[in-house]
């Protein structure tokens, strides 16, 4: 240990010569974790309420203490809201509009990131004659509301002869979402080095081959990214699965509103609260475990050499 | 065989022209550096022979056919380039593989070929590795490899050693060197490094501003520089190039420069000497004479201040006050210590080793 690789003796043992200052706690910074706390508050009481509630009989909602802890616990609300609940006349629960929803978000997720990774890559990567006019108008495309080009889209998708269809949902999906994801893409192959892509056109030129073995084994970070938000917007997404979804078709978050707005009799807190919370469960799942990935993907194109 | 030629080129971005009407021809199994400062368009000259860029206008030509509008893939050329830019997700083998599973070629051909890229640069160990687990040599081993592996006649390298320490610099220049003389081939090689083409070049393209400014062999270049540019970008320390004027008499001429009169009366002048004509002469600092020594048949003598000195261990370079200027001379270090700021040196310069450029084109005499 003490006999130095080269020159000069490594002195780990010895106490060190320059210690530097402890730092207190400051006012400044009790202050930063008072904000902090009531930041925190202000998410988690409503998560709380909504938690507590499902696991609570009717009986001990109707007593009106929502801070109380559930009493006894039950897993019934759960079960009736996944199996039993009623949406309009039909009673077989969530699981219908959770089928639903898998069924759109995988062909929708697949559609949406082919679409838009190649269209990025060809935008950012080759010479397209008018990219910048193309790319502009992808722009513009990607603020406009959904909401006004809502009946325009629901005669060509019936014109198509996929209204009301999963297909066609996922179909509306991806393209909706084509202009930001072409974007994201886009800039990001742009942080690719030149020079690695003038090799490849040395090499072979070939637009598919190049995107698919150079660019796309490249391109694993921005994937997760745009994974997550597709995930958490065409899960969430409320407007799409209601004007597009037929009466089968729904997806778990149509389903889930008309539970809670079906009642006969006393509105079943408890029940409405389960629901809610397993049509918020995936997105989130898919957020635990990709989590760390999306973190280094958004600062991935950032920071690299 | 591939002979590049290079006819009447023209690149521009919009108004600004990069490339002027540029004419070159390289033979075949040449070494030819393009070389010159930053910006001058030699990185663009090359870009063009890849494919990589598109000709504003002109002709060229590999061999005997016309590649100016094919792609980059079947102008049967390969490169390397300054960030050596390998694919960073496949390994070595897959890196030097890519190029040739797209033309196509039988498997075991490909083996072969890597297999024999591998021995030449010796990366043989390194062959399953990613290109982030190896250091920049062997990365710019692999760079080379990628472009041996596809045999093919003209080689092009763009900067290929200006990421690496100057110790990597100067193995990998020998290296680069027994490859040209093993394999044959000819290469294109762009550089800023004088050094770098002084030792490895058959022949040397000076550029500024899109024009080549002299086209020979290192010897031509270093030797008779053809105008004021070749002259002071070529050596180091930097040709002492002084203005001066000539005077004719009774068959002596005479350049004089601040006071000193240098004899160029046996200087091989292209066109013949006017009296009074301006002209810059060029002294090379490593053809002083030594200090307070005669040479024999000296052009001219000095005896001048020294303003400062500086050493970089093998050699040294004393500055000294000439006119408002200075010139450098270059000094064994061992006498250095002779130059002490403020003491006056007599030097004297050789015959035959003066350079003389006409003040106003800039053009050798």
């Amino acid at each position: 240990m003490s006999t130095g690789l080269l020159s000069g003796e490594a002195r780990v043992e010895a106490a060190p010569r320059f210690p530097r200052k402890r730092k207190g706690i400051s006012g400044r910074s009790i202050a930063i974790l008072v904000f902090l706390s009531i930041c925190a508050a202000f998410f988690c009481v409503p998560l709380y309420v909504i938690v507590t509630t499902s696991f609570k009989t009717m009986e001990q909602i109707r007593e009106g203490a929502i801070f109380s802890l559930p009493s006894p616990i039950t897993f019934e609300p759960w079960v009736n809201a996944w199996d039993h609940a009623c949406s309009g006349i039909r009673c077989e629960g969530l699981k219908v509009g959770f089928w639903n929803s898998v069924a759109i978000l995988f062909p929708s997720l697949v559609l949406s990131m082919t679409l838009s990774s190649v269209t990025g890559y060809a935008l950012a990567l080759w010479h397209v004659r008018w990219a910048g006019t193309f790319l502009f108008i992808l722009f513009i495309c990607a603020f406009v509301p959904f909401q006004i080009i809502m009946i325009p889209l629901i005669i060509l998708s019936s014109g198509l002869k996929v209204y009301g269809t999963i297909w066609g949902i996922a179909i509306i999906h991806a393209v909706l979402s084509m202009p930001f994801l072409t974007l994201v893409f886009r800039n990001y192959y742009k942080g690719i080095p030149q020079e690695i892509m003038s090799a490849a056109m040395m090499d072979s030129g070939s637009f598919w081959r190049v995107f698919g073995e150079i660019i796309l084994p490249m391109s694993g970070n921005i994937f997760i990214v745009v994974l997550i938000l597709q995930v958490t917007s065409i899960w969430n997404d409320f407007l799409l699965g209601l004007t597009f979804g037929g009466l089968g078709t729904q997806p778990m978050s149509v389903v889930l509103a008309n539970v809670v707005i079906t009642t006969t009799g006393e509105a079943a807190y408890n029940e409405n609260m389960a629901a809610a919370l397993l049509t918020a469960i995936p997105p989130l799942v898919i957020y635990f475990i990709l989590g760390k990935f999306f973190v280094q993907g958004i600062t991935a194109g950032a920071i690299k050499g | 065989m591939p002979r590049v030629t290079f006819e009447d080129i023209i690149k521009s971005y919009g108004k600004l022209t990069v490339l002027k009407n540029l004419d070159l021809a390289i033979d075949d199994g040449e070494f030819l550096v393009l070389l010159g400062p930053s910006g001058c368009g030699k990185t663009t000259l090359l870009n063009l022979l890849a494919g990589l860029l598109d000709v504003t206008a002109g002709r060229i030509t590999i061999g005997d056919r016309d590649v100016t509008d094919l792609d980059p893939k079947d102008r049967g050329l390969a490169m390397v380039f300054q960030s050596y830019a390998l694919y960073p997700t496949k390994t070595v083998r897959g890196n030097l593989k890519f190029g040739l599973a797209a033309h196509k070629l039988p498997a075991a051909e490909i083996e072969q070929r890597i297999a024999w890229a591998a021995r030449l640069l010796q990366i043989e160990p390194l062959l399953d590795r990613k290109p982030a687990q190896l250091s920049g040599g062997q990365r710019q081993r692999v760079a080379i490899g990628r472009a041996l592996v596809k045999k093919v006649g003209v080689f092009l390298f763009d900067e290929p050693l200006s990421n690496l320490d100057a110790k990597l610099r100067t193995e990998m220049r020998l290296e680069i060197k027994k490859l040209h003389d093993e394999l044959k081939s000819t290469i294109v090689y762009v550089t800023h490094d004088q050094i770098e083409a002084m030792t490895m070049a058959t022949r040397i393209a000076v550029m500024d501003a899109g024009v080549i400014q002299q086209f020979g062999s290192p010897d031509e270049i270093y030797g008779r520089p053809a105008n004021l540019f070749v002259a002071g970008f070529i050596g180091s320390p930097a040709m002492n190039l002084r203005p001066a004027t000539l005077s004719v008499a009774g068959g002596k001429v005479a350049a004089r420069a601040a006071g000193v009169d240098l004899d160029v009366s046996r200087y091989g002048f292209v066109s013949p000497p006017q009296d009074g004509q301006s002209v810059v002469v060029g002294l090379r600092p490593e053809h002083f004479g030594e200090p307070d020594a005669a040479v024999t048949d000296p052009a001219g003598n000095f005896s001048l201040p020294v303003q400062y000195s500086e050493k970089t261990g093998s050699d040294a370079t004393a500055y000294l006050k000439f006119g408002d200027g200075l010139i450098a001379t270059r000094v064994d270090p061992e006498q250095i210590g002779r130059f002490r700021q403020g003491d006056t040196v007599n030097i004297s310069f050789p015959q035959g080793k003066l350079h003389v450029f006409d003040a106003q084109s800039g053009r050798r005499l």
